[in-house]
């Protein structure tokens, strides 16, 4: 580390000190004060007095103490200045005061209040009432610790854009009166569901990215991560919650492989699987134990839809070579899927592995099945998958006229060239040679 | 970024003492901390040196030295690798690190692991900002 300037590397500190801290803050203040807006604009303001103080008086040793003590105050102060709404904000006050003078060594008690408050501000960042792309900017700023400007360079999308869907996030919240609270019973599953459907949805901003036209955004892929982690340690007998951390984990395990070194995206098939990062797929391979150990305790005999694409992810981890694949299994699992999530791209997907697993026929009548599909009019892999069917099974021209048609619809240049040159190396009619 | 934090081994840790109970316990309740916060990769002790050999490269010839060897405070005694966002991050959490409640000196040392990031084409100020006015750009043609 460069000697650098003092000042800079105690405001890298309290940064440091913010990714870590910020969160519980943010989840303690919002139980206090009810409103997950003003707590972050407490706890931001906390963070300037810090910024503006521990240069001179230096980290203190308990920061989170110290930042929620003085947003604490700050609330104090608000609530005493503000006369209009003077009553209710009068007995915040003295709760507040009350609270602020009892000792904070409370630690299993607190350790237990910090993990719910934890888990309350992900249930409010996700809540489904909000725009998905507004939880994921949020979910990202209260519980990720990253800055507006930060957000919007991982999402490639104006700062003032990013900012504007924050607040209007936090206001939409307040109007509705949304509650601080884990949801309970018959409202669970669809409430994870949102949390879950908001992680995978940044993490997927990160990975597809990293293949095609937009060089690689791995930071995105770290926070859906982490955020997963954290909230399998939150939620830790949710199978689905595991599964989404298994499927992230796998998935980024071929990051290094998914890319060559001038950006050019690699098909599976064709990865270098030392590439895959082992590290990884055994943590995604733990997650996966993990979730089944749960369902077995609990006897639950289906699997959720993430757990699904997790164990697909995992046949292909657990192959040294394409060809070791177990595509049958796979078939099983895509099977499993398309009952729970019915979708043509799952059948199609599942068409694939058909293919792999009994021989290109018995696929090309699962993919003539989706011809008519709207849907996939124009989804270039229909007749990607279709064109390399009929190459395999000899009848050139016609799959000449797919890779035509599925290169005619791709966005992709790269994907096009590949699709074209597919189609010129089949022959144009097979008496005529 | 991922960090690799290496434990360094002391004179109890290489005469394979059993570790203060109030020291396992703190470690313990760090790890699951740590755990709890998504940074940990992973983590494991290592058996004192007794246990180890070192092969030692010359040329083309390969000799083999049994341990234990000398220089505790050179040696590991146990690792983590994290996943954090900086540096000072990794500082930070090794700061609340249990050690500091032992009698006498120990050692934490952090060093970043390579990452395909460091060999891989990274996106420049230039190309970001040339990205997000791409974007905008298209989602106004797409908003017609």
């Amino acid at each position: 580390m460069s000697a650098t300037d003092p000042h800079q590397a105690l405001h890298r500190t309290i940064e440091a000190v913010w990714r870590i801290e910020s969160a519980r803050v943010i989840a303690g203040l919002t139980r206090l004060t009810r409103d997950v807006g003003l707590a972050e604009d407490l706890a931001q303001e906390a963070l300037v007095a810090a910024l503006e103080k521990w240069p001179q008086s230096g980290v203190p040793d308990n920061p989170a103490a110290w930042l929620t003590a003085t947003a604490k105050r700050r609330a104090i102060d608000l609530f005493r200045r503000n006369a209009v709404a003077a009553r209710k904000h009068e007995q915040l006050a003295r709760e507040l005061e009350v609270l602020e003078q009892t000792s904070p060594d409370l630690d299993s008690t607190l350790d237990n209040r910090i993990g719910d408050d934890l888990l309350r501000l992900v249930f409010i960042a996700c809540h489904p009432i909000l725009p998905t792309e507004s939880r994921a900017a949020l979910t990202l700023r209260l519980l990720g610790g990253l800055t507006t400007d930060e957000i919007a360079r991982a999402f490639l999308t104006p700062e003032p854009t990013i900012a504007q869907r924050i607040v209007r996030a936090k206001r939409t919240l307040a109007d509705k009166h949304i509650p601080f609270e884990v949801p309970r019973g018959a409202e669970i599953g669809a409430r994870l569901a949102s949390v879950l459907e908001v992680i995978y949805l940044i993490f997927n901003e990160g990975y597809s990215a990293t293949a095609g036209d937009d060089l690689m955004r791995p930071s995105l892929c770290e926070d859906a991560l982490r955020l997963g982690r954290i909230l399998a340690e939150l939620t830790p007998t949710e199978p689905e919650v595991h599964g989404l951390v298994a499927l992230m984990e796998i998935q980024a395990s071929r990051t290094r492989a998914r890319v060559t070194p001038t950006g050019e995206p690699v098909l599976l098939f064709d990865q270098n699987r030392t590439q895959w990062d082992q590290l990884l797929i055994h943590r995604g391979l733990t997650a996966i134990e993990r979730a089944h150990k749960i369902n077995t305790t609990f006897i639950k005999i289906s699997r959720g839809p993430y757990l699904l694409q997790a164990e697909i992810a995992a046949c292909h981890a657990r192959a040294r070579t394409p060809s070791e694949t177990d595509w049958p299994r796979i078939v099983l699992l895509y099977t499993e899927l398309a009952q729970l999530t019915p979708s043509p791209v799952i059948e199609l997907n599942r068409a694939v592995a058909v293919s792999m697993a009994h021989g290109p026929q018995a696929s090309l009548t699962l993919v003539d099945a989706l011809a008519s599909e709207p849907s996939l009019a124009r989804y270039h892999l229909l007749p990607s998958v279709r064109a390399d069917l009929l190459y395999k099974l000899g009848r050139h021209p016609e799959a000449r006229t797919e890779f035509e048609r599925a290169a005619a619809l791709t966005r992709n240049t790269r994907e096009r060239n590949l699709l074209l040159t597919r189609a010129a190396s089949c022959e144009t009619d097979p008496t005529n040679r | 970024m991922r960090f690799m934090v290496i434990i360094k081994a002391s004179k109890e840790s290489e005469e394979g003492a059993p570790p203060d109970p109030q020291l396992l316990l703190d470690m313990g309740k760090f790890n699951e901390e740590l755990i709890k916060a998504g940074v940990v990769l992973a983590m494991d002790g290592l058996h004192p040196s007794s246990k180890g050999a070192r092969v030692k490269f010359s040329g083309k010839s390969r000799t083999v030295v049994d341990g234990p060897f000398t220089e505790a405070k050179e040696l590991i005694a146990g690792f983590w690798l994290w996943q954090v966002k900086s540096l000072d991050e990794a500082i930070e959490w090794v700061k609340r690190s249990p050690f500091s409640s032992l009698a006498g000196e120990s050692e934490i040392e952090i060093r970043q692991v390579f990452e395909m990031e460091d060999f891989a084409p990274v996106l420049s100020e230039e190309q970001i900002q040339h990205k997000v006015d791409a974007r905008a750009e298209l989602v106004g043609q797409e908003k017609k």
